[in-house]
């Protein structure tokens, strides 16, 4: 008997080592984590429960018969996070290079499975050289598995993907379709296709790092979310994000204590916007003195910076904010903020995740570039993201909310629950300016005129006043009661129930 | 006495004053500039009169405009202030011709003093001890020799008109002299646009020390002691304290008896300083006078309880002195710490712009002001004391157009190292963000061995910092003291983490004991206990400290109790820790399990990647400005040029230290993302 249990130890003990001490030191020297290790810094300790520890590939081309690693290159189970279960996968790359295989796929979609039924979120740590070459179609077969069920899972539960080495080809396609995915700077990269294809095919000469490396894709592909400086930082950053975010789309968000009075009062915010309209501030101190201890999770920081998404709490419980960042671009929307605010309004809007948007908008930035990306079905995205979300909405404009850009933001025509603004705001249909010499086009060789006609506008127009009296916008606030004014707002909508026609699904301009 | 005084300044000082105005239940009148709507001397005084645009010398500095706003709110008094008009001949004559009262000596003396050469002149008459030197003009190069060897070297060449280090050469010997005196004659041809020169000897082991003096104008003259300025930067002071730790009763007495024997000589009526530069040996010798308010009387009012700008309205309304120099005692130490918006990691450079959180330290009231019902407002009483003379506030801005002062801080103890300890803690509790400010720099003055010795001199800052500032190192029990605090925080927050709702019930994350906490490079495995009343932190070596505090997760100012000690923490958050400011260091700390200690031990160090040597532009837009020549030495934050995007002025900053080689566009250029502004060598 006694020899039983020691032939279990003993086999758990020869999993464990994955492709062996020296692939394991070979990962180290790469300044990597192996698949275990990062579990153990993704869990709780001792909460991670395994499956499939001893799962076999079953191929038997190309002398793989005779090379067999339990488990088989990829690591299942769940666990907890601060005592929340989540399923989790993580891929080893000391064995066989983490490559995909049709039984590395199978332990995949086990857990994808169960993670759908049990309601809770999936967290993919991605280290694979891609499909296992030497299977063949089956491996094309499993990466396809594993796809319909991101697919399957998308809105279900949360779906969080971290590159922690390389994930190129069809292996991207299952992070693509994930809510999130995160990356390591200097040791991960995603392509479709790599550098020597590149080079054969198109002779552009570009280094892995270049083409598909944390900067590429959270500076300017926005395929990922954010990057870490390494492993240990990213699944710190991991285990924080989850704490905000709901297990499935049955649950409330997440509640924790806080320690922050909801009706603090920041005197400092009476200040931040300047006199001059010209000149910008930083929205982000706005979303710190509005959120419980200041503390904000910023997703896609690197990216569009034009617009701001993140998470903040707000009574403990978690609130997305989108912002138009005045101090890039002035704010404006265009096509890539656009799609970055759309596609995280779309995930709240999921999770049942409050929203609060904070205004400061001159419009859509002009120009053929934007027209010929075809910014019309972009900043749809935006506004119908908003339109269609039944999720609480509180507005805050701040200052400029301009044109069709006014109406985008989270509008009160747009079903905001609550619309404020502060006495700096101006909602109009453009600035005075603009509108000036398109109503007194009569008067434009005369300076002094416009200018007089200009003052007039502003005078009028330059404030909240007059949507305000149309009930636009729901009530004037003071700035250094934005946080009590915002957090009472969401305790009222606390039992919101809005339900959108049936249909199958809809069809925003993707 | 007046019914309504105006104060022609702004800041700190202007406060400073209307705090007293009100006191005397003077109503008060501000002026401000286009820059200084929302400004806090504004808000405070009774009534308010614009004058004009940003800069001084189209608002502040305008005695038209001044005399205006003085009509206008029908003022029977002005008080200067310092700077701008404070020591201004023509502003006082003014005034005098308007029948109004100048809060300050009359024109005479303002006169007498402005000068170098005649102040020394009248001081050396008055019997006053001055360095020893020629009075007269420099002829050339080989009058200067022969003067020098006269004085004997070294010798110290300098400018009648300058000031601000401008126009000043040391010599050792016949040619430096030589030398020297030709390029001071230059310098001061340039910036003054006077290039008359004197010299005298050179002071070795100088120390700043000057005399606080009060006369009305009935005759009678007392002093107040002294006070020691020697830690300066480029001639502008950073630290003062009074008393000085270096003078003794009969130096005092000496130089007091003097000084005020000076502003009698010169019909002084008002308060004044008389500065002196004291040797090693304390010989002292007279620099100047200074007629007005100094920045730093607020140590002299800590020590003596004697309410300065109370004392020099009384004096200009033609009030006799109340006090006479046996009344003067000297009780306790006061030490004042200017914040200056310059960033000391950024060679000092100016740091203008939004005050995002400004949070002194609550003020406590001790000492002689509290005793003689001189301390301004509703301050707890206490032990040691803390004041704060500021003239912004939270959410407020420091302009680009004035000086870049944020505060005086003071602290006042019953002795020297009481003052410098409440110091520390009131530094440590400042919060000031936005902007980069001096705050680290002088918190590490607080703790340096020649500070805290008393045996600083003029060339403190040059000498023990000739790299500049380059952040704080804590000595190990500091280290262990921060790293007990962090575990103990650390826990705390871990444990609300585990807090959150939809948690499996009975498979709860138990918070551990054991920690690595690693900061400024070094790593203490440490174990807690907590109980009610706090945490006990035990390091590996046995050694423990007893950490209590009411801190929760996002305070910014945690204030800690170790081992029976204060210790006040500001809290910041980065990626997987604290980042921990204390006593004048900057620190990233973080606290891990020890297996996360020991997988963290695995990832590779990470070079900073090499800033490049480019400027790109970060928005397609038009270059409003260009701040800078190709050739110019460029420090780390200063501005380089303007782009204006979206119709908003945005300004690129150096990323590090570097000369400018090249420049690609100018102001009207139109570029796009990346195009490259200009390069670096």
């Amino acid at each position: 008997m006694k020899d039983i249990l020691t032939e279990l130890e003993d086999r758990r003990n020869d999993a464990r080592l994955g492709g062996g001490q020296r692939r394991i030191d070979a990962q180290h020297a790469r300044g990597k984590l192996t698949a275990r290790e990062r579990i153990e810094l993704l869990l709780d300790e001792d909460s991670f429960e395994e499956f499939d520890m001893f799962v076999a590939h079953r191929c038997v081309d190309f002398g793989m018969e005779n090379q067999k690693h339990a488990g088989d290159g990829v690591i299942t189970g769940w666990g907890t996070i601060n005592g929340r279960m989540v399923y989790v996968f993580s891929q080893d790359f000391t064995v066989f290079g983490g490559s995909l295989s049709e039984t590395h796929a199978q332990k995949i979609c086990k857990i994808q499975d169960m993670a759908i039924q049990n309601g809770a979120p999936i967290i993919g740590l991605n280290d694979s050289g891609g499909a296992r070459i030497q299977e063949g179609v089956d491996s094309l077969a499993g990466y396809a598995e594993v796809f319909q069920r991101n697919i399957m899972a998308s809105g279900v539960v949360p779906q969080i993907s971290v590159i922690m080495g390389p994930c190129a080809g069809g292996a991207v396609y299952s992070p693509a379709m994930t809510d999130f995915i995160f990356m390591v700077k200097d040791t991960s990269y995603m392509f479709v296709t790599g550098p020597d294809v590149v080079k054969t095919v198109t002779n552009e000469v570009v280094t892995a790092e270049e083409l598909g490396g944390a900067s590429t894709h959270t500076k300017k592909s926005s395929v990922a979310d954010g990057a870490f400086e390494n492993d240990v930082e990213a699944l710190a950053e991991v285990r924080r994000l989850v704490d905000f975010l709901p297990l499935n789309n049955r649950e409330k968000p997440p509640v924790r204590p806080f320690f922050d009075e909801p009706g603090r009062i920041e005197n400092s915010l009476d200040t931040i916007v300047p006199e001059n309209p010209n000149t910008p501030y930083d929205m982000k101190e706005l979303i710190a003195k509005v959120a419980d201890e200041g503390d904000f999770y910023e997703i896609q920081k690197d990216y569009a910076k034009n617009i701001i998404t993140g998470f903040i709490r707000l009574e403990g419980q978690t609130v997305g904010v989108v912002a138009n960042q005045p101090m890039v671009l002035a704010g404006c929307l265009d096509i890539d903020s656009s799609r970055k605010a759309a596609r995280f309004v779309r995930f709240c809007d999921c999770f049942e995740i409050p929203i609060m948007t904070l205004v400061d908008v001159p419009g859509f930035l002009p120009g053929t570039s934007q027209e010929y990306g075809g910014v019309i079905k972009h900043g749809a995205k935006l506004l119908f993201a908003y339109g269609e979300a039944t999720v609480p909405k509180v507005t805050v404009i701040t200052r400029k909310a301009y044109g069709g850009a006014y109406d985008v933001m989270a509008s009160k025509h747009l079903r905001g629950d609550f619309n404020y603004a502060w006495p700096t705001a101006e909602i109009a249909v453009m600035g005075a300016k603009g509108a000036t010499e398109i109503i007194h086009r009569a008067d434009l060789g005369d300076a002094d005129k416009i200018a007089a006609h200009a003052a007039d506008y502003e005078a009028r127009f330059a404030n909240p006043f007059v949507a305000a009296e149309r009930g636009f916008i729901d009530e004037v606030i003071m700035p250094h009661s934005t946080r009590r004014r915002v957090s009472r707002a969401f305790a009222s909508l606390r039992n919101k129930q809005l339900k959108n026609p049936w249909k199958k699904h809809d069809n925003i301009p993707l | 006495m007046f019914n309504k005084i105006l104060i022609a300044n702004r800041g700190e000082i202007a406060c400073r004053v209307i705090k007293t105005a009100r006191k005397m239940g003077i109503s008060t009148v501000a002026i401000y500039s286009d820059a200084d709507k929302q400004a806090l001397h504004v808000e405070m005084a009774d009534e308010a009169i614009h004058i004009g645009p940003p800069p001084a010398n189209q608002s502040y500095i305008v005695i038209d405009k001044v005399m205006d706003a003085i009509k206008q709110s029908g003022a029977q008094a002005v008080h200067p202030g310092y700077g701008f008009l404070s020591e201004n001949a023509s502003f006082a004559e003014a005034l005098a011709d308007a029948g109004v009262a100048f809060v300050g000596p009359p024109k005479g003396a303002i006169e007498k003093m402005g000068d170098k050469i005649t102040s020394k002149k009248i001081a050396q008459e008055a019997g006053v001890s001055t360095v020893p030197g020629y009075m007269g003009l420099i002829e050339d190069a080989e009058d200067a020799v022969k003067i020098s060897n006269e004085v004997g070297y070294p010798v110290m060449i300098k400018a009648s008109a300058g000031g601000g280090g401008k126009g000043m050469r040391i010599a050792w010997n016949d040619d430096e002299a030589r030398e020297g005196f030709q390029s001071s004659k230059n310098e001061a041809a340039n910036s003054f646009g006077d290039d008359r020169i004197f010299i005298e000897k050179f002071v070795t082991q100088p120390r700043h020390i000057e005399i606080q003096v009060l006369c009305d104008s009935h005759g009678n003259g007392i002093y107040l002691g002294e006070r020691e300025c020697s830690i300066q930067r480029r001639n502008q002071k950073v630290v003062e304290e009074a008393p000085s730790p270096f003078l003794d009763e009969a130096t005092r007495k000496a130089m007091g008896e003097q000084s005020v024997a000076l502003a009698k000589a010169v019909g002084y009526a008002s308060a004044g300083t008389v500065e002196f530069i004291v040797d090693g040996n304390k010989n002292f010798y007279f620099l100047e006078m200074n007629t007005r308010l100094q920045v730093e009387h607020p140590v002299t009012e800590l020590i003596t309880g004697v309410d300065l700008v109370e004392q020099m309205i009384r004096i200009a309304s033609g009030e006799p002195l109340s006090i006479t120099q046996d009344d003067v005692t000297l009780t306790g130490w006061a030490i004042e710490n200017r914040l200056y918006a310059e960033d000391p990691y950024r060679g000092f450079l100016p740091s203008i712009g939004r005050l995002t959180r400004y949070r002194p330290p609550a003020e406590v009231a001790a000492g002689p002001m509290l005793a003689n019902g001189t301390w301004h407002g509703d301050a707890p009483e206490g032990k040691t004391a803390v004041r704060n003379d500021t003239g912004v506030y939270d959410g407020g801005e420091i302009s680009m157009y004035y000086d870049p002062m944020i505060a005086k801080l003071c602290t006042w103890g019953p002795d020297r190292a009481s003052a410098i300890e409440a110091m520390r803690v009131a530094l440590d509790s400042f919060e000031v963000e936005g902007i980069g400010h001096n705050l680290p720099f002088v918190s590490a003055v607080m703790d340096h061995p020649i500070f805290i010795d008393g045996a600083m001199t003029t060339a403190f800052i040059e000498e023990q910092y000739p790299e500049g500032f380059q952040g704080v190192e804590l000595p190990e029990a500091d280290l262990r003291r921060i790293a007990a605090s962090a575990a103990a925080m650390h826990r705390v927050a871990e444990i609300r983490r585990t807090r959150v709702s939809g948690r499996m019930d009975n498979h709860e994350r138990k918070v551990g004991t054991e920690w690595v906490v690693s900061l400024q490079g070094q790593s203490f495995e440490v174990s807690i206990a907590a109980d009610q009343q706090g945490s006990t932190v035990t390091f590996a070596d046995g050694k423990a400290h007893r950490v209590a505090s009411d801190w929760t997760p996002g305070d910014q100012l945690a204030k800690l109790d170790v081992d029976g000690d204060p210790l006040v923490l500001k809290v910041g958050k980065v990626s997987g820790g604290f980042r921990l400011r204390s006593r004048g260091a900057d620190l990233t700390v973080h606290v891990r399990t020890p297996r996360q200690a020991e997988l963290a031990a695995l990832m590779p160090e990470k070079v900073a990647p090499d800033t490049s040597k480019l400027l790109l532009c970060p928005m397609p837009g038009l270059i409003v400005k260009v701040d800078v020549e190709v050739g110019d030495e460029v420090q780390e934050g200063q501005a380089l040029c303007t782009v204006e995007a979206m119709k908003m002025e945005n300004i690129l900053r150096a990323e590090k230290k570097g000369v400018v080689s090249k420049i690609n566009a100018s102001a009207g250029d139109s570029l796009a993302v990346d195009d490259v502004i200009m390069e670096f060598e």
